[in-house]
This record gives structure tokens, C-alpha cells and sequence, in this order.
């Protein structure tokens, strides 16, 4: 193979990698970012669990006499703002640089052109703009947390979810929150560009016959996310800034004495942060529906209504926002509609769930490590898409929200879900992009050990929550204490799931095992698997004849 | 197997707190709600077991049909895949299912929300909660205009207040001043945080409330307890580095405790009538004991 594309003109290194306008290489250095990203979001989280281990605050209190050397009753004040500084970051970080630069810019920028039949995406040299302004984007938001934030305090530590007035300058007076705010719109621009780009790609090159209900679901997935961040990001954009200038310029947008108000800042956060959380899902939805089908040597079942189902997640995903807000004072018909509009999305979520078990029904089921993570997703996103239905109910979120309950149904939904599906996609394409073939055997151990570690770490919050543990906590009452230490235990394990998934890289680096075009078999047709492993720098100079 | 007897011993626990002074908080290795102190949080109670009825038997659901295809229609067993894609029948019955599903969750869903927020009783007392940084304010909306602060109690200070039964009083939830109200009576509450302060939320879990306390805004919610003694919550949103230790604290007591420590309250102070109520109801738990003791 290499001699057949020696003429084939790769830049040298710099110019390859920094310079780079080649989808595939800017897919690789966006899975590089996440996983990068995705390990130090997971440090994160394990600290806030060897800290919520047992009663009290143990780690903090030492963790803040180390970084930022403050003793005595100051240190113990440091350590509870630290902590809500991990809750923060782990959050931003999990979301915006681990997540979104894996399924977006990582996989969907290897496959979408591949898979739709184009040499490259619409605008290489945006798509260069686009992986390069994460990097600083992530710098910000690390900085962030190592300069003053709330009085003696460091870093920012209001949650994910910024709302003033927290964020604001009396809370919080530090430069903490305005490198988050900028990190933050940085990271949205990188977004905003690459949705023009896939929503360009997607509507002007596919390939002769390749029709709109021809196109694989994985491009259907990605066209559908890409328009909900160019939907939704700009509101985001809009909020943050109202807030920066409230911080900075004395505007009260968000200030209740200069006729502002708080809540406002609440409903254009989740009109971004609804749908936000479905861009970090549907993605996945396309690759467990390549892989289930690849692996069940079938194609997809009610390929239309998988479709349609996306497009049907992602409109109605726009309505939905203030099910997040069922505690601020919402007006009785206000939380009726809410309750309505959420209660439809569990519909198509469903018909996705059945079109895959009917996709396998009937199969040859291979079980090879990408379907593996699949069936584990379809299982795991199963018990998120239900507890989800409850949350939908104002009545009953009364008693849950901001509880460990909704902590245990969003990790369910993205921790498994959207994670599972990363782990997927990487283990069904990982051959495709590099070439070699991984040890299965260490692939599988990764996916038993995290299986095993993440239902030991997040089922016991189900309990918590009813229990009425709230969320953000650094400390908790001693009733707490025991699902909390199995909480951690499961934690502990997924780490050790990360260093065997480490591991597993590196060997199949260091062995070379060569894949193979397709390793998957005759279930395998989406047009990637006809290109050679690794594909020729740029592929499809000759466009596919699509059937 | 540890954690599995844990459970039992924690659910044991349950049964027999109600049967001892009544105090409505976390049990270790709960895994249920917190015991109802409401008739609205039973009902919340209910409505989540109703849902669990239809979520339970649909994620097995989902197992079977999934360990199923695994083991009819893994390579082995089913060597031959066939080629079936679509299934208008079975399309259209996985679409109207869910559908009535979740007609049958919305019905109760929607009479548990207009039950909450439409109540049709006038309420007896209105006291206002106000959020601080990290602390709760209570003003008595009536005659009486008693005002005070809620702090949480550190290990160090608890034994000042008389509250050294951590049973009664646990870590993290103790507070020096419950906010005192009448059983039985439907009581309004205010919620509100300090103009310029950040969003707090005034919850009671075994009440089934929980309500954000927001800069610049009154919200409204309500409870009527349905038995004396002491019930525990905790902020639950995000205030900043002591949310975690700003717990909310409530005494329900008979109507003529109630008003015998309003009347303490004003003719001295708030400490002197919180001991006097407090040894009233020690009192009358003593009584109470001693009458069943002679019963025997």
C-alpha cells in the first residue's frame, strides 16, 4: 500500500500537522485533544470521588495547601471552592474538549467525507481554524483555574451552568469567570465554523446517486448536531457576553437592582444547554446504528424512521429547555407545557432503542469489541432514557432536581451513552484510521472493566438522589456515607479501565498487526471500508458510483 | 452480600425512627424516599412507584429482547442473517405504545403538578425564608414578627443548644434555630435570597418542597405537615463554597406548643423559649412513655 501512494505529497511534519487543511489529519489531532482532554477530565472526577469517599473533606483541604499554599482555616475554605472548581472544569471539560472534539470533530471529520463520497471537507483551511482554536480555548479555561476567583478563593466554581449571579462580579470578583466566559466563546466559534463546514460538506459534495435518504446515519447524525450548534451556540454566545459586560462595563442584564434578572440568564442558557446535550448524544446515535448493523451482518431496520428520529430528537430538543428550571417559579400552565413537550422525546428515543434490537433480530451478532460498547450502550442509555421520563415530570422533579438522582441520569445518558459510543467508534474505526489492529483481548478487558466500574460508580446515585443527597457537594451528611464509598469504589475501577484503554493504544502501535481494507466482514458497507487502512491521503480522486 | 444485609439493617432503621421521635432525614443505605412528612410528599412518593411500574418492567423488557437477540441470533446459532428491514406493523406498534405509555404517566403527572401548585386551602401562617450567604433568614409573616437566623451548628457548638443527640441532631444538618410551625396546618412559604446575594433553594424532602430562593424575586410554595418533629433539608442550588453546610432546619409542633413559644419568644428571647419548647416536648415524650409503660 505505501508504495502505491508514495506520490501522494504529505507535507513534512510542521506543515502536516499545524498547517494542516487535510480532514483526516485534523480528525486525528481532534481525537489526540480528546483524549488528551478526556484523561484529564477523568482526574478530575476521580478526586472529587476520593474526596466524597467518606464524611467530612479529607483531599481539599491538602490539595489547596499544595496548589495554592494557603493554610489553616483558609485552606479548608480554598478546598470546599476547590472542589466546586473540579465540579466545574470536570463539567466544561467532559462537554466542550472531550465529547464534542471526539464525535465532531474527531470521527465525524475522519468519516463524514469518506462515508458521503468527498476527497475533503467544503473548507479545509476552516477546519484548520477549527481544531486550532480549541487548544487555547482549553489553556483559558485550565488558567482559569489558578487565578482568583470567588474573595480567597481560586478558579471558578459555579457549575457548568455559570448562572449569575454566582458568576457575577460580587461573587465572584476574581479574572476566574471571564477566562472561563472567554474560553467559552472561543470553544463555541470552533464549534459554530465546524457546523458551517459539515452542514456544507454534507448539502454540496456528496457523491453521484448519493441522495439525502442514501446517506449512511453516521452523516445523518452529524448534518442533524451540526445544525443544533448553529442554532444553539450563538444564544450561548449572546448570554455570555451579556454577562462579561455585566461583570466588566456595569451593565445589569442579569442584576436584579439595576432591573435585570437572574432567570433570564436561565432560560438562555438551557435554550443552548437543552440542546447541547443532544449534540453530545446523536452523534453516538449514528455510530451504535453502523455498528450494530456491521456487527449483525444486516442492514440498518427502518433506516427512514432512524432518520427521521434524529431530526424529530433534534427539533423538539429546541422546545424543551425550562424542564431544567421546574424549581425557579415557573407558572402552573408554564410547567404543564414543559412536562408535555419533554414527555415526547422519550417516542423517538424509543423507536431508535427497538430499531436496533431489531436490527440484530434476525442477525449473524459478531461479538467483536465495537459491539460490545454497543450492546452496552443500548443497555445503559435504556436506564438513562428512563429515569429521564420521570425527570420529565415537574410533580416528581420537585423531589429530584438538583439531587444525585439527576447526577446519576445524566452520567447514564453521556457518561455511558455518548462515552460508550466514543469507546465504540474508536474500537470499530481505530483499524481504518491507522491501520493495525488492536490486542481484542486488552480491548475487551477495557470495555468489561469499565461496564463493571461505571454502573458500580453511578447506579448507587440513583439512591442518593431519592435519598435527598443534593448535588455540588463537598461534604454530606454521615447517612450519605455508604453508597457514596461504593460510588468510589466504582470510580477507581473506570480509572484503571483508562490505563488499560492507554495501554491498548500503545500495543497496537507497538505490534503493527496490519487490519486489513475490512477487518468487519460483508457487514461492513459504508463506502470507508472500500478505501484502503490507513486511506490514501486523499481519497476519492475518482468519485464512487453510488447504486 | 455485606451491602445486601446493610440495606435491611438501613430499611430496620427506618421502621423503627418512626416509631421513636419523629425526625425526617436520611437513613444510611437508603434506597427509597425519605419517609413522607406530607400528604403531598406521599403523593409524590406514589406517583414515583407508579412511574417505576411502567420504567421497571420496560428496561427488562429491553434486557430480555437484547439477551435474546445474543443468544438466537449470535453467529453461531444464526449463521445465515437475514435480510429484513422494514416492518410497518412493528414500527407502528413501537411508536403507539410509548405513546399510551406516557399518556398513562402524564394523567397522575399532571394532578400531582396542579396539586402543588394550585392548592385550594388558605394558609394559616405565612413565613418568609431568606437565602444569605450561608445561612437561611425567617420572618414570621404574622402579629408575632419573629425574626431569626438559621446556622448550621459545628460539632464544637452544638452542646450550647442543648442538641448533642446526633441521632436527633446529625452532622451537617444540626442548626441553631429550626424555623417552629403548627402540625397540621397548611403553611406558606416565601422564598427569597438576599438582594445581593447569589440564588439559593429553600428544599424539605420529606415535604416534597423545593424552592429556588432568587435575588430580587418572591416565590411561593407551601407544606402541611402530618407529624410533629424535626425535618432536615439542605440548599439545594449552587451558592458558592459553603453551600454544602447551609442546612434547613424545621420543628413541627401542636398548636398550643406553637403558641406558647410564639408567646416565649416575645416576652424574652429566641434561645430561652427554643429550650423551654424543646423540654415541653421531652416532657410530653415522657409522658407519653410512661402512660404506655402502665398500659403494659
Amino acid at each position: 500500500m505505501a508504495t502505491a501512494y508514495a506520490d501522494e505529497h504529505k507535507p513534512p511534519f510542521f506543515q502536516r500537522w499545524f498547517y494542516s487543511t487535510n480532514h483526516k489529519d485534523i480528525g486525528t489531532l481532534y481525537l489526540a485533544f480528546a483524549i488528551f482532554a478526556g484523561v484529564f477530565g477523568g482526574f478530575l472526577s476521580v478526586m472529587m470521588r476520593w474526596e466524597l469517599a467518606e464524611p467530612g473533606i479529607q483531599i481539599f483541604q491538602g490539595f489547596a495547601q499544595m496548589v495554592y499554599g494557603l493554610d489553616g482555616d483558609a485552606a479548608i475554605d480554598g478546598g470546599k471552592q476547590m472542589y466546586n472548581a473540579f465540579t466545574t472544569a470536570h463539567a466544561l471539560i467532559m462537554i466542550f474538549f472531550m465529547v464534542m472534539p471526539a464525535l465532531i470533530g474527531g470521527f465525524a471529520n475522519w468519516m463524514v467525507p469518506i462515508m458521503i463520497g468527498a476527497p475533503d471537507m467544503a473548507f479545509p483551511r476552516m477546519n484548520n481554524i477549527s481544531f486550532w482554536l480549541l487548544p487555547p480555548a482549553l489553556i483559558l479555561l485550565l488558567i482559569s483555574m489558578f487565578v482568583p476567583g470567588p474573595a480567597g478563593g481560586y478558579g471558578f466554581g459555579g457549575g457548568w451552568t455559570i448562572y449569575p449571579p454566582l458568576s457575577g462580579i460580587d461573587a465572584n470578583p476574581g479574572p476566574a469567570m471571564d477566562l472561563a466566559i472567554l474560553a467559552l466563546h472561543i470553544a463555541g466559534a470552533s464549534s459554530i465554523l465546524g457546523a458551517i463546514n459539515f452542514i456544507t460538506t454534507i448539502f454540496n459534495m456528496r457523491a453521484p446517486g448519493m441522495t439525502l435518504f442514501k446517506m449512511p446515519l453516521f452523516a445523518w447524525s452529524v448534518l442533524i448536531t451540526a445544525f443544533l450548534l448553529l442554532l444553539s451556540l450563538p444564544v450561548l454566545a449572546g448570554a455570555i457576553t451579556m454577562l462579561l459586560t455585566d461583570r466588566n462595563f456595569g451593565t445589569t442584564f442579569f442584576v436584579p437592582e439595576g432591573g435585570g434578572d437572574p432567570i433570564l440568564f436561565q432560560h438562555l442558557f438551557w435554550f443552548f444547554g437543552h440542546p447541547e446535550v443532544y449534540i453530545l448524544i446523536l452523534p453516538g446515535f449514528g455510530i451504535i446504528s453502523h455498528i450494530v448493523a456491521t456487527f449483525s451482518r444486516k442492514p440498518v431496520f427502518g433506516y427512514m424512521g432512524m432518520a427521521l428520529a434524529m431530526v424529530a430528537i433534534g427539533a423538539v430538543g429546541f422546545i424543551v429547555w425550562a424542564h431544567h428550571m421546574y424549581t425557579v417559579g415557573l407558572s402552573l400552565d408554564t410547567q404543564r407545557y414543559f412536562v408535555f413537550a419533554t414527555m415526547v422525546i422519550a417516542v423517538p428515543t424509543g423507536v431508535k432503542i427497538f430499531s436496533w434490537i431489531a436490527t440484530m433480530w434476525g442477525g449473524s451478532v459478531e461479538f467483536r469489541t465495537p459491539m460490545l460498547w454497543a450492546i452496552g450502550f443500548i443497555f445503559l442509555f435504556t436506564i438513562g432514557g428512563v429515569t429521564g421520563v420521570q425527570l420529565a415530570n415537574a410533580g416528581l422533579d420537585r423531589a429530584f432536581h438538583d439531587t444525585y438522582y439527576v447526577v446519576a441520569h445524566f452520567h447514564y445518558v453521556l457518561s455511558m451513552g455518548a462515552v460508550f459510543a466514543i469507546f465504540a467508534a474508536w474500537y470499530y474505526w481505530f483499524p481504518k484510521m491507522t491501520g493495525y489492529m488492536y490486542n481484542s483481548f486488552l480491548a475487551k478487558t477495557h470495555f468489561w472493566m469499565t461496564f463493571v466500574g461505571v454502573n458500580i460508580l453511578f447506579f448507587p446515585q440513583h439512591f442518593l438522589g431519592l435519598q435527598g443527597m443534593p448535588r455540588r457537594y463537598v461534604d454530606y451528611p454521615d447517612a450519605f456515607a455508604g453508597w457514596n464509598y461504593v460510588s468510589s469504589i466504582g470510580s477507581y475501577l473506570s480509572a484503571l479501565a483508562v490505563l488499560v484503554f492507554l495501554y491498548t493504544i500503545y500495543e497496537a502501535f507497538a505490534k503493527k498487526r496490519i487490519a486489513g481494507d475490512n477487518p468487519w466482514g460483508e457487514g461492513a458497507t459504508t463506502l470507508e471500508w472500500q478505501l484502503s487502512s490507513p486511506p490514501p491521503f486523499h481519497q476519492w480522486e475518482t468519485l464512487p458510483k453510488i447504486k | 452480600m455485606k451491602s445486601i444485609m446493610s440495606i435491611f439493617a438501613g430499611l430496620i432503621t427506618l421502621l423503627a425512627s418512626s416509631v421513636a421521635t419523629f425526625a425526617a432525614q436520611p437513613t444510611p443505605w437508603g434506597i427509597w424516599h425519605q419517609e413522607a412528612g406530607s400528604d403531598m410528599m406521599a403523593q409524590i412518593i406514589w406517583f414515583d412507584a407508579y412511574t417505576f411500574w411502567f420504567i421497571t418492567p420496560i428496561t427488562i423488557f429491553v434486557t430480555i429482547l437484547l439477551a435474546w437477540v445474543m443468544i438466537r441470533y449470535n453467529k453461531k446459532a444464526n449463521p445465515v442473517p437475514t435480510k429484513t428491514t422494514h416492518n410497518t406493523t412493528i414500527e407502528v406498534v413501537w411508536t403507539v405504545v410509548p405513546i399510551i405509555v406516557l399518556i398513562a404517566i402524564a394523567i397522575p403527572s399532571f394532578q400531582l403538578l396542579e396539586d402543588q401548585l394550585a392548592p385550594e386551602e388558605e394558609p394559616t401562617l405565612t413565613v418568609k425564608a431568606i437565602g444569605q450567604t450561608w445561612y437561611w433568614d425567617y420572618e414570621y409573616q404574622d402579629e408575632s414578627e419573629i425574626s431569626f437566623s438559621a446556622n448550621m451548628l459545628t460539632d464544637e457548638d452544638r452542646g450550647e443548644y442543648g442538641k448533642e443527640d446526633k441521632a436527633q441532631y446529625p452532622r451537617l444538618l444540626v442548626v441553631d434555630n429550626e424555623l417552629v410551625v403548627p402540625v397540621g396546618e397548611m403553611i406558606r412559604v416565601l422564598v427569597t435570597a438576599d438582594p445581593n446575594g447569589v440564588i439559593h433553594n429553600w428544599a424539605m424532602p420529606a415535604f416534597g418542597v423545593k424552592m429556588d430562593a432568587i435575588p430580587g424575586r418572591l416565590n411561593e410554595t407551601w407544606f402541611k405537615a402530618n407529624k410533629e418533629g424535626l425535618y432536615y433539608g439542605q440548599c439545594s442550588e449552587l451558592c458558592g463554597i459553603n453551600h454544602a453546610f447551609m442546612p434547613i432546619g424545621v420543628r413541627v409542633v401542636s398548636r398550643e406548643q406553637f403558641e406558647a413559644w410564639q408567646q416565649n419568644v416575645a416576652e424574652g428571647d429566641l434561645d430561652t423559649a427554643n429550650q423551654q419548647l424543646m423540654a415541653a416536648i421531652e416532657a410530653e415524650k415522657n409522658i407519653k412513655l410512661a402512660q404506655s409503660q402502665n398500659e403494659q
